[in-house]
C-alpha cells in the first residue's frame, strides 16, 4: 500500500500551510459556501475511514481485553491485560518480532543502496533511458504473490534455475538462514524500483550547475555524492526510508508463499494471521494486532525523532 | 543532462548498466512465463527455457471453476474499488487542494496515518465485524477495506495533480457566474482527468495486488480473488504437481500490469513521484 506514500509526507506540509492564506479575502457568504462544499466533498472519505479503520481498531483494543476463542464463544469474558501478558511472555512473539526487524532493517538498507545506484543511473544514463524506466516498473507493479511464487520455484531443489546453482542436497527454503535471505531478496527485488523512483525525484532537485561548479573546484564523484547530492536529497531520502521501513515491517505475502512461516521465519503479521485462522483465538489475535500497531507507531515516532528537525516535509530546503 | 554524449566507451558502459537493470527486472517474470509453458514431465528439469512447449497449463486452469470465478472476482472487485476510491478521493482531494474548511488538517493527517497503518491490525476486528453484519465473504466486504487503504494514495496523488491546475480558470468560471460546484465540474474535472486516470491505475494495481485482506475476509469461491486462488493451488489442490497451473495463473495476473506499464509508463512514474517532487 505505501507504494505511494513517499508523496504523502512531503505534500502534507504544503497542504496544511494553505488554509487561511491572505489571498482568501472573500465575501463571508462565499466563504461559507466554500466551507460547506469542502465539508461535503470530504464527508464520504471521512465516513469510510472512520467506519473501516477507526472503529475496528477501537474494537480490536476491546477484543484484546477479552478471552475470545472462536471455538468456545460461550466462554467470552473480560480478562484485562492477560492476553498481552500471554503474547509478550511467549517465545513466538519475540521470535516473530526479531525476524520482522531483521527483514526490515536488512531489506531497507539494501534497497536504499541499490535504489540510490539505480536512481543515479537513471538520472545520468545516455542509453535506453526510456526502456530502463519502463522495465523497472514491472517489479513495482507485479502481484507480490506472483513474484513470490517465481522465487519459490526458482529456489526449489531439482526444479529451479537458482537452486541448481547450489551444491546438491542443500534446502534453501527450509534452512532458517537461507530462507530468510530469500525472503529479503524477494522484498528487495520488488521494492527497490519504488525506492529508486522516489530518490530519482529527489535527485532532480539537485542543480546540475552546483555539481559542475564542484567538479571544477576539484571534487571527485564520491565527494560530490556525499557532500552535495546526498545532503540536498535528504528530505526525499527520509520520506523513502520512513515509508519503506513501515511497509517492510508489515511483510506478509512473501513469507506466506515462500516459507509459510515454517522454521521460525514467520513475521509478526504471519503470527497475527495464524492466531486468528489457525488457532481461532480472536482475543490473542487482537492483542497481537494492537501490539503491531503500537510497534509501527513507535517506529514512525522513533524515525522522526531520530532525524529531529528533518522530519519528512518539515525542511524548507526540500521544497524546490 | 550530461553533455558528454559522444564518447563511445561511456555509452558502452551505460549500455551494460542498462542491460543489468533490464535483466534484474525481467528474469523472475520470464521464469514464471517459462514454467507456464513447460510440459508436466519437463517442469522439474530446472531449465530456464522450456525444452518442450505446451498450452496445457492454461487449458487446465480455465477448466477449474475455482480459478475462473476467482479471476472474475478479482477483476470485478478491483474495478469497483478503483472507481469508488477515485470518485471519493477526487472529491476530497479537490477540497483539500482548493478549499478552505475546518478539519482539513485532520483529514490529511489521518490519511497519512492510514498509509502507514499495518493492515494486519485490522484483519482480526474486521473479520469479526464482517461476520456479524454479513459482509464476510462478499464483494463489499473486500471493496470497503480496499477503498479505505486506496484513499490516502488517491487523495495525495490527486491533490498533487490538482495543485498544478491554474487557479485563474476556476476564478474566471466563478466570475462568469458558475457556482463552486459548477466550477468543479466543468473546469477542474477536464483539466484533472489525466491525474485522475493516473490515480486510477495506481489504485487498481494496489487492489489487484492485495493478498492479506483477500485471504482473511473471504472463504469461498463466491468472493475469493485470484491471488488467494493461486496460493491455495499448492496445499488444497489434489494435483500432484500444481507448479504449471500456478505459473499459468500467475502469468495471467501479470498481463494487466504489463499492459499498464507499457502504455502508461510516464504517467505511473509521474503519479508515484508527484507529491515527492512538488511537495
Amino acid at each position: 500500500m505505501s507504494l505511494q506514500s513517499g508523496a504523502l509526507a512531503a505534500s502534507t506540509e504544503q497542504v496544511t500551510q494553505r488554509p487561511g492564506g491572505p489571498t482568501k479575502a472573500q465575501m463571508s457568504e462565499g466563504k461559507r459556501a466554500e466551507r460547506n462544499l469542502g465539508l461535503l466533498l470530504c464527508a464520504p472519505a471521512a465516513i469510510i475511514i472512520v467506519l473501516v479503520t477507526a472503529y475496528p481498531i477501537g474494537y480490536a483494543i476491546w477484543l484484546s481485553l477479552q478471552r475470545y476463542d472462536l471455538r468456545f464463544p460461550a466462554e467470552q469474558a473480560f480478562v484485562g491485560l492477560s492476553n498481552y501478558v500471554t503474547v509478550l511472555t511467549s517465545g513466538y512473539w519475540w521470535q516473530a518480532f526479531g525476524v520482522t526487524m531483521l527483514i526490515t532493517v536488512i531489506s531497507v538498507a539494501i534497497e536504499f543502496v541499490l535504489g540510490l545506484a539505480l536512481a543515479l543511473m537513471m538520472h545520468r544514463t545516455l542509453v535506453a533511458r526510456g526502456l530502463v524506466r519502463t522495465v523497472i516498473l514491472i517489479p513495482y507493479g507485479i502481484v507480490t504473490v506472483v513474484a513470490a511464487f517465481s522465487w519459490q520455484f526458482a529456489w526449489t531443489p531439482d526444479k529451479g534455475y537458482l537452486a541448481a546453482l547450489l551444491p546438491t542436497g542443500s534446502a534453501p527454503l527450509t534452512d532458517f538462514g537461507s530462507a530468510l535471505a530469500i525472503v529479503i531478496g524477494a522484498e528487495v527485488w520488488k521494492t527497490t524500483p519504488f525506492m529508486a523512483l522516489l530518490l530519482l525525484a529527489g535527485l532532480a532537485l539537485v542543480p546540475d550547475d552546483l555539481l559542475k561548479a564542484a567538479q571544477v573546484d576539484g571534487a571527485g564523484p564520491w565527494q560530490r555524492l556525499t557532500q552535495i547530492i546526498l545532503p540536498m536529497m535528504k528530505p526525499a531520502i527520509l520520506v523513502a526510508l520512513l515509508f519503506r521501513t513501515l511497509d517492510a515491517f508489515r511483510v506478509f505475502d512473501n513469507i506466506y508463499i515462500l516459507t509459510q512461516g515454517s522454521n521460525g521465519t514467520g513475521s509478526v503479521s504471519m503470527l497475527g494471521y495464524d492466531n486468528l485462522f489457525k488457532a481461532f483465538n480472536l482475543g490473542i489475535g487482537s492483542a497481537i494486532s494492537v501490539l503491531i500497531f503500537i510497534c509501527v507507531a513507535l517506529l514512525a515516532v522513533l524515525f522522526i525523532k531520530l532525524f529531529g528537525a528533518a522530519a519528512p516535509g518539515s525542511e524548507p530546503s526540500g521544497r524546490r | 543532462m550530461a553533455t558528454t554524449t559522444g564518447d563511445p566507451r561511456t555509452r558502452v558502459w551505460w549500455g551494460v548498466a542498462g542491460l543489468v537493470v533490464v535483466l534484474y527486472a525481467l528474469v523472475p517474470v520470464l521464469w514464471i512465463l517459462s514454467l507456464s509453458f513447460k510440459t508436466t514431465d519437463t517442469i522439474t528439469d530446472g531449465n530456464f527455457i522450456p525444452r518442450s512447449w505446451t498450452l496445457d497449463n492454461y487449458a487446465q486452469i480455465f477448466s477449474l471453476d475455482i480459478f475462473t470465478s476467482a479471476l472474475v472476482n478479482s477483476i470485478g472487485i478491483a474495478i469497483i474499488s478503483t472507481v469508488l476510491a477515485v470518485v471519493i478521493g477526487t472529491m476530497a482531494a479537490y477540497a483539500i487542494a482548493r478549499l478552505d474548511f475546518p478539519g482539513k488538517k485532520v483529514l490529511v493527517g489521518v490519511s497519512l496515518l492510514i498509509a502507514m497503518f499495518p493492515q494486519i491490525s485490522l484483519v482480526s476486528p474486521l473479520f469479526d465485524i464482517e461476520r456479524a453484519v454479513g459482509l464476510f465473504d462478499t464483494w463489499p466486504g473486500l471493496i470497503l477495506p480496499y477503498i479505505t487503504f486506496a484513499l490516502p494514495l488517491a487523495i495525495y496523488t490527486l491533490s498533487a495533480f490538482f495543485r498544478e491546475i491554474p487557479w485563474e480558470l476556476e476564478k474566471a468560471a466563478k466570475m462568469d457566474g458558475a457556482t463552486p460546484l459548477q466550477a468543479f465540474r466543468s473546469v477542474i474535472v477536464p483539466l484533472a482527468a489525466p491525474g485522475v486516470f493516473t490515480t486510477a491505475i495506481l489504485v487498481f494495481i494496489f487492489c489487484w495486488n492485495d493478498f492479506l485482506f483477500a485471504i482473511s475476509l473471504t472463504s469461498t469461491p463466491r468472493s475469493q480473488t485470484a491471488t488467494v486462488a493461486i496460493a491455495n493451488f499448492t496445499g488444497a489442490s489434489q494435483f500432484a504437481e500444481p507448479t504449471g497451473s500456478i505459473a499459468a495463473a500467475a502469468v495471467l495476473l501479470t498481463i494487466p500490469i504489463i499492459i499498464f506499464v507499457l502504455l502508461f509508463q510516464r504517467r505511473i512514474v509521474a503519479g508515484l513521484t508527484s507529491g515527492a517532487v512538488k511537495g
